[in-house]
Protein backbone atom coordinates (compact mmCIF):
# COMPACT_ATOMS: atom_id res chain seq x y z
CA UNK A 1 0.00 0.00 0.00
CA UNK A 2 1.43 3.33 -1.04
CA UNK A 3 -0.02 6.07 1.10
CA UNK A 4 -1.48 8.87 -0.97
CA UNK A 5 0.60 12.06 -1.12
CA UNK A 6 -0.13 14.07 1.98
CA UNK A 7 -1.82 17.41 1.51
CA UNK A 8 -2.72 20.53 3.43
CA UNK A 9 -6.20 21.95 3.42
CA UNK A 10 -7.57 25.40 3.96
CA UNK A 11 -11.09 25.94 5.21
CA UNK A 12 -12.79 29.31 4.82
CA UNK A 13 -16.29 30.62 5.39
CA UNK A 14 -17.78 34.02 6.21
CA UNK A 15 -20.40 32.62 8.48
CA UNK A 16 -21.91 29.27 9.33
CA UNK A 17 -25.33 28.82 10.92
CA UNK A 18 -27.15 25.75 12.10
CA UNK A 19 -30.84 26.49 11.75
CA UNK A 20 -31.33 29.91 13.32
CA UNK A 21 -28.18 29.71 15.47
CA UNK A 22 -25.09 31.43 14.13
CA UNK A 23 -22.26 29.06 15.03
CA UNK A 24 -19.19 30.51 13.33
CA UNK A 25 -18.03 33.82 11.92
CA UNK A 26 -14.96 34.25 9.73
CA UNK A 27 -13.81 30.67 9.67
CA UNK A 28 -10.32 30.63 8.33
CA UNK A 29 -7.93 27.89 9.30
CA UNK A 30 -5.50 25.55 7.67
CA UNK A 31 -4.78 21.91 8.28
CA UNK A 32 -1.07 21.79 7.55
CA UNK A 33 0.48 18.82 5.82
CA UNK A 34 1.42 16.05 8.29
CA UNK A 35 0.25 18.15 11.20
CA UNK A 36 -2.41 17.53 13.81
CA UNK A 37 -4.85 20.43 14.11
CA UNK A 38 -7.14 20.41 17.10
CA UNK A 39 -10.46 22.12 17.57
CA UNK A 40 -10.84 22.46 21.32
CA UNK A 41 -14.09 23.61 22.88
CA UNK A 42 -17.03 22.71 25.07
CA UNK A 43 -19.89 20.54 23.84
CA UNK A 44 -22.46 22.29 21.72
CA UNK A 45 -20.12 24.90 20.34
CA UNK A 46 -20.33 23.51 16.81
CA UNK A 47 -17.08 21.56 16.51
CA UNK A 48 -18.78 18.45 15.21
CA UNK A 49 -20.78 20.40 12.63
CA UNK A 50 -17.57 21.88 11.28
CA UNK A 51 -15.86 18.48 11.10
CA UNK A 52 -18.87 16.93 9.40
CA UNK A 53 -18.76 19.65 6.78
CA UNK A 54 -15.08 18.94 6.10
CA UNK A 55 -15.90 15.22 5.92
CA UNK A 56 -18.56 15.96 3.28
CA UNK A 57 -21.31 14.61 5.52
CA UNK A 58 -23.47 17.73 5.41
CA UNK A 59 -25.21 18.08 2.04
CA UNK A 60 -25.88 21.44 0.38
CA UNK A 61 -23.29 23.53 2.14
CA UNK A 62 -22.23 26.20 -0.34
CA UNK A 63 -20.56 28.91 1.67
CA UNK A 64 -17.72 26.83 3.10
CA UNK A 65 -14.74 26.82 0.78
CA UNK A 66 -12.38 23.90 1.21
CA UNK A 67 -9.18 24.03 -0.81
CA UNK A 68 -6.52 21.34 -0.96
CA UNK A 69 -2.85 22.11 -1.60
CA UNK A 70 -2.89 19.97 -4.76
CA UNK A 71 -6.05 21.72 -6.05
CA UNK A 72 -7.97 18.47 -6.27
CA UNK A 73 -11.26 18.07 -4.38
CA UNK A 74 -11.08 16.74 -0.83
CA UNK A 75 -14.02 14.39 -1.32
CA UNK A 76 -12.99 10.75 -1.06
CA UNK A 77 -9.66 11.51 0.55
CA UNK A 78 -10.69 11.61 4.19
CA UNK A 79 -11.09 8.88 6.76
CA UNK A 80 -13.50 9.45 9.62
CA UNK A 81 -13.28 8.29 13.19
CA UNK A 82 -16.15 9.14 15.50
CA UNK A 83 -16.75 9.19 19.23
CA UNK A 84 -18.53 5.86 18.96
CA UNK A 85 -16.43 3.11 17.48
CA UNK A 86 -19.17 2.31 14.90
CA UNK A 87 -18.05 -1.31 14.69
CA UNK A 88 -20.67 -3.43 12.95
CA UNK A 89 -21.84 -5.93 15.58
CA UNK A 90 -22.35 -8.76 13.06
CA UNK A 91 -18.77 -8.68 11.73
CA UNK A 92 -15.62 -10.00 13.35
CA UNK A 93 -12.80 -7.66 14.29
CA UNK A 94 -10.95 -8.46 11.06
CA UNK A 95 -14.03 -7.99 8.87
CA UNK A 96 -14.78 -4.70 10.61
CA UNK A 97 -11.29 -3.49 9.84
CA UNK A 98 -11.79 -4.42 6.17
CA UNK A 99 -15.35 -3.10 5.84
CA UNK A 100 -14.29 -0.18 3.60
CA UNK A 101 -12.92 -2.58 0.98
CA UNK A 102 -16.06 -4.69 1.13
CA UNK A 103 -18.23 -1.59 0.69
CA UNK A 104 -16.23 -0.55 -2.37
CA UNK A 105 -15.97 -4.16 -3.65
CA UNK A 106 -12.18 -3.80 -3.73
CA UNK A 107 -9.54 -6.46 -3.41
CA UNK A 108 -7.79 -6.33 -0.08
CA UNK A 109 -4.45 -7.37 1.31
CA UNK A 110 -5.36 -8.92 4.64
CA UNK A 111 -1.74 -9.07 5.78
CA UNK A 112 -1.67 -5.29 6.22
CA UNK A 113 -4.75 -5.46 8.45
CA UNK A 114 -3.28 -8.34 10.45
CA UNK A 115 -0.03 -6.44 10.88
CA UNK A 116 -1.84 -3.36 12.18
CA UNK A 117 -4.05 -5.40 14.51
CA UNK A 118 -0.91 -6.96 15.91
CA UNK A 119 0.64 -3.53 16.43
CA UNK A 120 -2.36 -2.43 18.53
CA UNK A 121 -2.25 -5.69 20.51
CA UNK A 122 -5.33 -7.34 19.04
CA UNK A 123 -3.82 -10.27 17.15
CA UNK A 124 -5.60 -12.67 19.54
CA UNK A 125 -8.98 -11.09 18.81
CA UNK A 126 -9.24 -11.04 15.03
CA UNK A 127 -12.19 -13.46 14.96
CA UNK A 128 -14.03 -12.00 17.95
CA UNK A 129 -17.28 -10.12 17.67
CA UNK A 130 -17.09 -6.49 18.83
CA UNK A 131 -19.58 -7.13 21.66
CA UNK A 132 -17.07 -9.11 23.71
CA UNK A 133 -14.34 -6.47 23.48
CA UNK A 134 -13.75 -3.70 25.98
CA UNK A 135 -14.32 -0.06 25.02
CA UNK A 136 -10.60 0.51 24.59
CA UNK A 137 -10.18 -2.56 22.39
CA UNK A 138 -13.12 -1.55 20.24
CA UNK A 139 -11.69 1.91 19.72
CA UNK A 140 -8.35 0.33 18.72
CA UNK A 141 -10.21 -1.69 16.09
CA UNK A 142 -11.80 1.55 14.88
CA UNK A 143 -8.34 3.12 14.69
CA UNK A 144 -7.01 0.25 12.57
CA UNK A 145 -10.08 0.50 10.33
CA UNK A 146 -9.38 4.21 9.89
CA UNK A 147 -5.73 3.56 8.99
CA UNK A 148 -6.67 0.78 6.55
CA UNK A 149 -8.63 3.34 4.55
CA UNK A 150 -5.21 4.73 3.60
CA UNK A 151 -6.42 8.31 3.20
CA UNK A 152 -4.12 11.34 3.50
CA UNK A 153 -6.55 13.23 5.75
CA UNK A 154 -7.94 11.85 9.01
CA UNK A 155 -10.93 13.47 10.69
CA UNK A 156 -11.46 12.50 14.32
CA UNK A 157 -14.46 13.54 16.38
CA UNK A 158 -13.63 13.04 20.07
CA UNK A 159 -12.48 9.50 19.30
CA UNK A 160 -11.14 8.80 22.78
CA UNK A 161 -13.70 10.58 24.95
CA UNK A 162 -15.63 7.42 25.88
CA UNK A 163 -12.53 5.76 27.30
CA UNK A 164 -11.21 5.70 30.83
CA UNK A 165 -8.22 7.93 31.56
CA UNK A 166 -5.58 5.22 31.20
CA UNK A 167 -6.94 3.68 27.99
CA UNK A 168 -7.26 7.20 26.62
CA UNK A 169 -3.58 7.96 27.13
CA UNK A 170 -2.60 4.64 25.52
CA UNK A 171 -4.88 5.28 22.57
CA UNK A 172 -3.44 8.78 22.14
CA UNK A 173 0.07 7.33 22.01
CA UNK A 174 -0.98 4.65 19.56
CA UNK A 175 -2.82 7.09 17.30
CA UNK A 176 0.07 9.56 17.37
CA UNK A 177 2.42 6.77 16.34
CA UNK A 178 0.29 5.22 13.61
CA UNK A 179 -1.01 8.46 12.11
CA UNK A 180 2.30 10.35 12.14
CA UNK A 181 2.35 10.82 8.36
CA UNK A 182 -1.22 12.07 8.05
CA UNK A 183 -2.92 15.43 8.03
CA UNK A 184 -5.23 15.19 11.02
CA UNK A 185 -8.16 17.24 12.26
CA UNK A 186 -8.96 16.25 15.84
CA UNK A 187 -11.97 17.51 17.74
CA UNK A 188 -11.81 17.34 21.49
CA UNK A 189 -13.13 18.92 24.65
CA UNK A 190 -10.14 17.72 26.65
CA UNK A 191 -7.33 20.34 26.86
CA UNK A 192 -4.83 17.65 27.85
CA UNK A 193 -5.61 15.63 24.74
CA UNK A 194 -5.29 18.71 22.54
CA UNK A 195 -1.95 19.61 24.14
CA UNK A 196 -0.57 16.09 23.86
CA UNK A 197 -1.51 15.58 20.22
CA UNK A 198 -2.07 18.95 18.60
CA UNK A 199 0.48 20.88 16.58
CA UNK A 200 -1.92 23.79 16.50
CA UNK A 201 -4.91 24.15 18.77
CA UNK A 202 -7.85 26.31 17.82
CA UNK A 203 -9.95 27.27 20.79
CA UNK A 204 -13.65 27.47 20.03
CA UNK A 205 -15.48 28.97 22.95
CA UNK A 206 -17.70 31.88 21.97
CA UNK A 207 -21.00 32.00 20.19
CA UNK A 208 -20.62 32.65 17.38
CA UNK A 209 -17.09 31.23 17.33
CA UNK A 210 -14.39 33.52 16.05
CA UNK A 211 -11.13 31.93 14.99
CA UNK A 212 -8.21 33.55 16.80
CA UNK A 213 -4.53 32.71 16.79
CA UNK A 214 -4.06 29.03 17.56
CA UNK A 215 -2.05 27.76 20.51
CA UNK A 216 1.15 26.09 19.27
CA UNK A 217 2.52 23.62 21.83
CA UNK A 218 6.23 22.91 21.59
CA UNK A 219 7.85 19.50 21.18
CA UNK A 220 6.73 16.48 19.24
CA UNK A 221 3.55 14.51 19.77
CA UNK A 222 2.57 12.60 21.79
CA UNK A 223 3.77 15.02 24.46
CA UNK A 224 4.48 13.61 27.89
CA UNK A 225 1.82 13.95 30.57
CA UNK A 226 4.53 14.77 33.10
CA UNK A 227 5.74 17.84 31.19
CA UNK A 228 5.32 20.79 33.60
CA UNK A 229 4.84 23.34 30.82
CA UNK A 230 2.10 21.16 29.35
CA UNK A 231 0.31 20.95 32.69
CA UNK A 232 0.52 24.73 33.15
CA UNK A 233 -0.84 25.26 29.66
CA UNK A 234 -3.65 22.80 30.42
CA UNK A 235 -4.61 24.88 33.46
CA UNK A 236 -4.62 28.05 31.35
CA UNK A 237 -6.79 26.45 28.68
CA UNK A 238 -9.21 25.05 31.25
CA UNK A 239 -9.58 28.49 32.84
CA UNK A 240 -10.15 30.06 29.46
CA UNK A 241 -12.76 27.48 28.46
CA UNK A 242 -14.61 27.53 31.76
CA UNK A 243 -14.99 31.31 31.80
CA UNK A 244 -16.21 31.14 28.24
CA UNK A 245 -18.77 28.45 28.97
CA UNK A 246 -20.07 30.52 31.91
CA UNK A 247 -20.81 33.29 29.40
CA UNK A 248 -22.57 30.74 27.24
CA UNK A 249 -24.91 29.65 30.00
CA UNK A 250 -26.25 33.13 30.76
CA UNK B 1 -33.84 -27.72 32.45
CA UNK B 2 -35.60 -25.25 30.13
CA UNK B 3 -38.37 -27.75 29.46
CA UNK B 4 -39.41 -28.09 33.11
CA UNK B 5 -41.33 -24.83 33.50
CA UNK B 6 -43.45 -25.14 30.33
CA UNK B 7 -44.25 -28.77 31.25
CA UNK B 8 -45.38 -27.69 34.71
CA UNK B 9 -47.60 -24.99 33.24
CA UNK B 10 -49.13 -27.56 30.89
CA UNK B 11 -49.76 -30.03 33.71
CA UNK B 12 -51.44 -27.35 35.85
CA UNK B 13 -53.68 -26.36 32.93
CA UNK B 14 -54.69 -29.99 32.36
CA UNK B 15 -55.41 -30.32 36.06
CA UNK B 16 -57.64 -27.22 36.02
CA UNK B 17 -59.40 -28.62 32.96
CA UNK B 18 -60.09 -31.92 34.71
CA UNK B 19 -61.15 -30.11 37.91
CA UNK B 20 -63.72 -28.04 36.01
CA UNK B 21 -65.22 -31.23 34.63
CA UNK B 22 -65.34 -32.88 38.07
CA UNK B 23 -66.69 -29.82 39.88
CA UNK B 24 -69.30 -28.71 37.34
CA UNK B 25 -70.12 -32.17 35.95
CA UNK B 26 -70.35 -30.56 32.50
CA UNK B 27 -71.49 -33.10 29.89
CA UNK B 28 -68.76 -34.48 27.55
CA UNK B 29 -70.48 -33.03 24.45
CA UNK B 30 -69.78 -29.54 25.87
CA UNK B 31 -66.34 -30.14 27.35
CA UNK B 32 -64.67 -33.53 26.96
CA UNK B 33 -62.07 -34.58 29.53
CA UNK B 34 -58.34 -34.36 28.66
CA UNK B 35 -58.21 -38.13 28.71
CA UNK B 36 -61.01 -38.57 26.16
CA UNK B 37 -59.35 -35.96 23.91
CA UNK B 38 -56.13 -37.96 23.95
CA UNK B 39 -58.18 -41.08 23.31
CA UNK B 40 -59.92 -39.44 20.33
CA UNK B 41 -56.58 -38.21 19.00
CA UNK B 42 -55.21 -41.74 19.02
CA UNK B 43 -58.40 -43.29 17.65
CA UNK B 44 -58.56 -40.86 14.71
CA UNK B 45 -54.82 -40.39 14.34
CA UNK B 46 -54.73 -41.18 10.61
CA UNK B 47 -57.49 -38.70 9.71
CA UNK B 48 -56.16 -36.00 12.03
CA UNK B 49 -52.60 -36.31 10.75
CA UNK B 50 -53.72 -36.28 7.14
CA UNK B 51 -55.67 -33.06 7.67
CA UNK B 52 -52.96 -31.61 9.88
CA UNK B 53 -50.39 -32.05 7.11
CA UNK B 54 -52.61 -29.99 4.78
CA UNK B 55 -52.91 -27.20 7.35
CA UNK B 56 -49.18 -27.32 8.03
CA UNK B 57 -48.41 -26.96 4.32
CA UNK B 58 -50.76 -23.97 4.15
CA UNK B 59 -49.13 -22.30 7.15
CA UNK B 60 -45.55 -22.89 6.04
CA UNK B 61 -46.21 -21.93 2.42
CA UNK B 62 -48.04 -18.80 3.59
CA UNK B 63 -45.17 -17.97 5.89
CA UNK B 64 -42.53 -18.39 3.18
CA UNK B 65 -44.42 -16.49 0.49
CA UNK B 66 -45.66 -13.79 2.89
CA UNK B 67 -42.19 -13.25 4.32
CA UNK B 68 -40.64 -13.13 0.87
CA UNK B 69 -43.19 -10.59 -0.41
CA UNK B 70 -42.96 -8.57 2.80
CA UNK B 71 -39.17 -8.55 2.65
CA UNK B 72 -39.18 -7.44 -1.00
CA UNK B 73 -41.75 -4.70 -0.29
CA UNK B 74 -39.70 -3.34 2.60
CA UNK B 75 -36.56 -3.31 0.44
CA UNK B 76 -38.34 -1.49 -2.38
CA UNK B 77 -39.87 1.01 0.06
CA UNK B 78 -36.48 1.72 1.55
CA UNK B 79 -34.41 1.76 -1.66
CA UNK B 80 -36.69 3.82 -3.91
CA UNK B 81 -38.17 6.56 -1.77
CA UNK B 82 -40.86 7.58 -4.32
CA UNK B 83 -42.31 4.06 -4.05
CA UNK B 84 -43.52 4.89 -0.55
CA UNK B 85 -46.31 7.03 -1.99
CA UNK B 86 -47.45 4.11 -4.17
CA UNK B 87 -46.88 1.12 -1.94
CA UNK B 88 -47.93 2.53 1.41
CA UNK B 89 -51.62 2.94 0.46
CA UNK B 90 -51.70 -0.67 -0.75
CA UNK B 91 -50.14 -1.77 2.49
CA UNK B 92 -52.65 0.15 4.58
CA UNK B 93 -55.62 -1.00 2.48
CA UNK B 94 -54.47 -4.60 2.80
CA UNK B 95 -54.87 -4.20 6.55
CA UNK B 96 -57.91 -1.89 6.60
CA UNK B 97 -60.09 -4.70 5.23
CA UNK B 98 -60.21 -7.51 7.78
CA UNK B 99 -58.79 -10.68 6.26
CA UNK B 100 -61.75 -12.57 7.69
CA UNK B 101 -64.05 -10.51 5.47
CA UNK B 102 -61.90 -11.30 2.45
CA UNK B 103 -61.96 -15.05 3.07
CA UNK B 104 -65.21 -15.81 1.20
CA UNK B 105 -64.00 -13.78 -1.81
CA UNK B 106 -60.63 -15.54 -1.84
CA UNK B 107 -62.35 -18.92 -1.71
CA UNK B 108 -64.62 -17.80 -4.55
CA UNK B 109 -61.69 -16.69 -6.68
CA UNK B 110 -59.07 -19.25 -5.80
CA UNK B 111 -61.27 -22.25 -5.11
CA UNK B 112 -61.83 -24.64 -2.25
CA UNK B 113 -58.32 -26.01 -2.48
CA UNK B 114 -55.10 -25.16 -0.72
CA UNK B 115 -54.35 -22.00 -2.76
CA UNK B 116 -57.03 -19.81 -1.19
CA UNK B 117 -55.81 -20.73 2.32
CA UNK B 118 -52.21 -19.96 1.43
CA UNK B 119 -53.40 -16.61 0.06
CA UNK B 120 -55.16 -15.90 3.37
CA UNK B 121 -52.05 -16.73 5.36
CA UNK B 122 -49.93 -14.58 3.01
CA UNK B 123 -52.25 -11.61 3.52
CA UNK B 124 -52.01 -11.93 7.29
CA UNK B 125 -48.24 -12.45 7.34
CA UNK B 126 -47.28 -9.82 4.76
CA UNK B 127 -48.08 -6.74 6.85
CA UNK B 128 -46.14 -7.36 10.09
CA UNK B 129 -43.09 -8.52 8.12
CA UNK B 130 -43.12 -5.50 5.79
CA UNK B 131 -43.67 -2.94 8.53
CA UNK B 132 -41.09 -4.39 10.92
CA UNK B 133 -38.40 -4.78 8.25
CA UNK B 134 -39.09 -1.35 6.74
CA UNK B 135 -38.85 0.23 10.20
CA UNK B 136 -35.55 -1.54 10.73
CA UNK B 137 -34.22 -0.32 7.38
CA UNK B 138 -35.28 3.25 8.18
CA UNK B 139 -33.61 3.29 11.58
CA UNK B 140 -30.03 2.40 10.67
CA UNK B 141 -27.56 4.00 13.08
CA UNK B 142 -26.69 7.30 11.38
CA UNK B 143 -23.08 6.83 12.40
CA UNK B 144 -22.84 3.68 10.24
CA UNK B 145 -24.20 5.64 7.29
CA UNK B 146 -21.70 8.47 7.86
CA UNK B 147 -18.92 5.92 7.97
CA UNK B 148 -20.11 4.26 4.75
CA UNK B 149 -20.32 7.68 3.11
CA UNK B 150 -16.73 8.61 3.97
CA UNK B 151 -15.69 5.17 2.70
CA UNK B 152 -17.21 6.03 -0.71
CA UNK B 153 -19.73 3.21 -0.47
CA UNK B 154 -22.43 3.10 -3.14
CA UNK B 155 -26.09 3.22 -2.19
CA UNK B 156 -26.40 -0.44 -3.16
CA UNK B 157 -23.47 -1.71 -1.12
CA UNK B 158 -24.54 0.39 1.87
CA UNK B 159 -27.90 -1.36 1.65
CA UNK B 160 -26.39 -4.82 1.29
CA UNK B 161 -23.60 -4.59 3.84
CA UNK B 162 -24.99 -2.18 6.43
CA UNK B 163 -28.69 -1.41 6.22
CA UNK B 164 -30.00 -4.95 5.68
CA UNK B 165 -27.86 -6.67 8.35
CA UNK B 166 -28.64 -3.85 10.79
CA UNK B 167 -32.37 -4.26 10.10
CA UNK B 168 -32.40 -8.04 10.58
CA UNK B 169 -33.29 -7.99 14.30
CA UNK B 170 -36.34 -5.84 13.48
CA UNK B 171 -37.18 -8.16 10.58
CA UNK B 172 -36.94 -11.09 12.98
CA UNK B 173 -39.47 -9.62 15.40
CA UNK B 174 -41.86 -9.06 12.49
CA UNK B 175 -41.33 -12.64 11.41
CA UNK B 176 -42.05 -13.92 14.94
CA UNK B 177 -45.37 -12.05 15.00
CA UNK B 178 -46.15 -13.39 11.53
CA UNK B 179 -45.39 -16.96 12.59
CA UNK B 180 -47.77 -16.68 15.50
CA UNK B 181 -50.46 -15.37 13.12
CA UNK B 182 -49.94 -17.87 10.31
CA UNK B 183 -52.36 -20.50 11.71
CA UNK B 184 -55.17 -17.89 11.83
CA UNK B 185 -55.01 -17.40 8.07
CA UNK B 186 -55.00 -21.10 7.30
CA UNK B 187 -57.82 -22.01 9.71
CA UNK B 188 -60.10 -19.12 8.78
CA UNK B 189 -59.67 -20.07 5.14
CA UNK B 190 -60.61 -23.65 5.93
CA UNK B 191 -63.68 -22.60 7.89
CA UNK B 192 -65.01 -20.52 5.03
CA UNK B 193 -64.81 -23.28 2.51
CA UNK B 194 -62.69 -26.36 2.12
CA UNK B 195 -62.75 -30.13 1.95
CA UNK B 196 -59.57 -30.81 3.91
CA UNK B 197 -57.42 -29.40 6.73
CA UNK B 198 -57.80 -29.16 10.50
CA UNK B 199 -60.28 -26.28 10.23
CA UNK B 200 -62.45 -28.42 7.97
CA UNK B 201 -62.11 -31.38 10.33
CA UNK B 202 -63.22 -29.23 13.27
CA UNK B 203 -66.33 -28.00 11.46
CA UNK B 204 -67.09 -31.50 10.27
CA UNK B 205 -66.73 -32.98 13.78
CA UNK B 206 -68.76 -30.13 15.24
CA UNK B 207 -71.61 -30.92 12.91
CA UNK B 208 -71.63 -34.51 14.11
CA UNK B 209 -71.28 -33.62 17.77
CA UNK B 210 -67.88 -35.35 17.87
CA UNK B 211 -66.61 -32.76 20.34
CA UNK B 212 -63.68 -34.93 21.39
CA UNK B 213 -62.46 -35.04 17.76
CA UNK B 214 -62.87 -31.27 17.56
CA UNK B 215 -60.72 -30.87 20.63
CA UNK B 216 -58.23 -33.38 19.26
CA UNK B 217 -57.89 -31.30 16.08
CA UNK B 218 -57.49 -28.19 18.21
CA UNK B 219 -54.80 -29.90 20.26
CA UNK B 220 -52.81 -30.89 17.17
CA UNK B 221 -53.22 -27.39 15.73
CA UNK B 222 -51.85 -25.88 18.93
CA UNK B 223 -48.92 -28.29 18.96
CA UNK B 224 -48.11 -27.50 15.31
CA UNK B 225 -48.35 -23.74 15.89
CA UNK B 226 -46.05 -23.98 18.91
CA UNK B 227 -43.49 -26.15 17.10
CA UNK B 228 -43.55 -23.80 14.10
CA UNK B 229 -43.03 -20.78 16.34
CA UNK B 230 -40.12 -22.30 18.23
CA UNK B 231 -38.48 -23.56 15.06
CA UNK B 232 -38.61 -20.09 13.52
CA UNK B 233 -37.58 -18.44 16.77
CA UNK B 234 -34.56 -20.67 17.37
CA UNK B 235 -33.38 -20.43 13.74
CA UNK B 236 -33.61 -16.66 13.99
CA UNK B 237 -31.60 -16.71 17.19
CA UNK B 238 -28.94 -18.80 15.53
CA UNK B 239 -28.82 -16.48 12.49
CA UNK B 240 -28.73 -13.32 14.58
CA UNK B 241 -26.13 -14.58 17.03
CA UNK B 242 -24.64 -11.10 17.12
CA UNK B 243 -27.73 -9.13 18.08
CA UNK B 244 -27.43 -7.33 21.42
CA UNK B 245 -30.57 -8.93 22.85
CA UNK B 246 -29.29 -12.46 22.22
CA UNK B 247 -25.81 -11.72 23.49
CA UNK B 248 -27.31 -10.30 26.66
CA UNK B 249 -29.30 -13.51 27.17
CA UNK B 250 -26.20 -15.61 26.61
CA UNK B 251 -24.38 -13.62 29.25
CA UNK B 252 -27.23 -14.20 31.69
CA UNK B 253 -27.23 -17.93 31.00
CA UNK B 254 -23.54 -18.29 31.68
Amino acid sequence: MNPEQSISISIKADRLAFGAVLLFENIDFTLNKNEWSCLLGPSGVGKTTLLRIVAGLVPNIQNVIITCSDNKPLSGRTAYMAQEDLLLPWLSVLDNVLIGFKLRSEMVDKSEALKLLKMVGLSQNINDLPAILSGGMRQRVALVRTIMENRPVILMDEPFSNLDAISRIRMQDMAADLLSDKTVLLITHDPMEALRLGDRIHILSDRPVKFTNPVLPEGTRPRSITDVELLKEQARLLTRLSTASKLDLT
Amino acid sequence: MRIIKPTLVLLVLLLIWQLIIILTSVPPYILPSPFSVVEATLAHADIILENASITLIEMVAGLIIGTFLGGCSALILSYYRPSQQWLMPILVISQAIPVFALAPILVLWLGYGIISKIAMAVLIIYFPVTVAFFDGLKNTNLGYLDLAHTMNASKYSTLMHIKIPAALPAFASGLRVATAMAPIGAIVGEWVGSSEGLGYLMLHANGRMQIDVMFAALLILAVMAIILYYTVDSSLRRLLFWSPEIQLNQLKER
